[in-house]
């Protein structure tokens, strides 16, 4: 698979541009901005990986926000008896 | 690719089940502090994530071995990072085998910098060669994305309308 040339990129990556571009096409395919639109190839793979970085950190703060949330809508109910059908209603 | 029907389910459960300890006050925390609440509840999201997908990938493993260690030893929120067991932005020196990236300095833009940036995002990214971390990254996006979407689904069912 990667008897192309290597990449003369400096760093520890001894993969092929084959393999980069595939992964970083399966990334974008995550992340929500860069998949509507844009059908080149050749975006940029250091834009990609900002955009990627960028998704982590917002799913992290979305996750703390979340829980700050679930913090003070905890103290008023008990999740043992609602397990069930949480569940049932997540998974529909 | 785990089937992500089968993913979010496996995760609500085991993280309404932290909830409902979490509400109870049965949880401890190391070292004797209290954690506020929202902090134990989102380590328990991360962590059950991580129990739900189980040992097969590096950053799950890596989530699971930080919060065996003591989930309330971590770095506070000043780094963008995933909470729990960081205890800076240096390189860690928990013996894993670093890779030294040749080109130094932080070049924002460059893809050595944004490299940089995702090893210390993801967990366990640290040590990877960045084939993997690749990898791991998409599988993790993945994973958030349904963390969150349950939590969300969560607050919701329980915000009186």
């Amino acid at each position: 698979m990667s008897s192309r040339s290597r990449s003369s990129r400096q760093g520890s990556s001894r993969i092929s541009d084959d393999q980069i571009v595939d992964l970083v096409s399966k990334l974008r395919s995550l992340l929500p901005e860069i998949r509507n639109g844009r059908r080149s190839d050749k975006v940029s793979a250091s834009k990609v990986l900002q955009e990627t970085c960028n998704y982590i950190r917002n799913l992290h703060q979305e996750v703390d926000d979340l829980s700050e949330r679930l913090s003070q809508l905890l103290q008023t109910i008990d999740p043992d008896s609602a397990e069930a059908s949480i569940i049932r209603s997540l998974i529909m | 690719m785990t089937n992500p029907g089968g993913l979010r389910s496996s995760f609500a459960r085991i993280f309404l089940r932290s909830l409902s300890r979490i509400n109870s006050g049965r949880v401890s925390s190391s070292r004797g502090r209290t954690l506020p609440k929202h902090r134990s509840i989102s380590i328990a999201a991360y962590a059950s994530m991580a129990s739900a997908v189980g040992t097969r990938r590096a950053w799950s493993r890596e989530v699971l071995r930080r919060i065996r260690r003591g989930g309330a030893r971590r770095a506070s929120r000043r780094t963008s990072e995933f909470p729990v067991g960081r205890k800076g932005r240096k390189e860690p020196g928990n013996g894993k085998k670093l890779k030294k990236e040749a080109g130094d300095g932080n070049e924002g833009s460059s893809i050595q910098g944004m490299r940089k940036k995702l090893r210390r995002l993801v967990p366990g990214g640290e040590g990877m060669e960045f084939h993997r971390l690749l990898a791991e990254t998409a599988h993790y996006i993945k994973c958030l994305k349904t963390q969150v979407g349950v939590m969300r689904s969560i607050a919701d069912y329980y915000t009186p309308v």
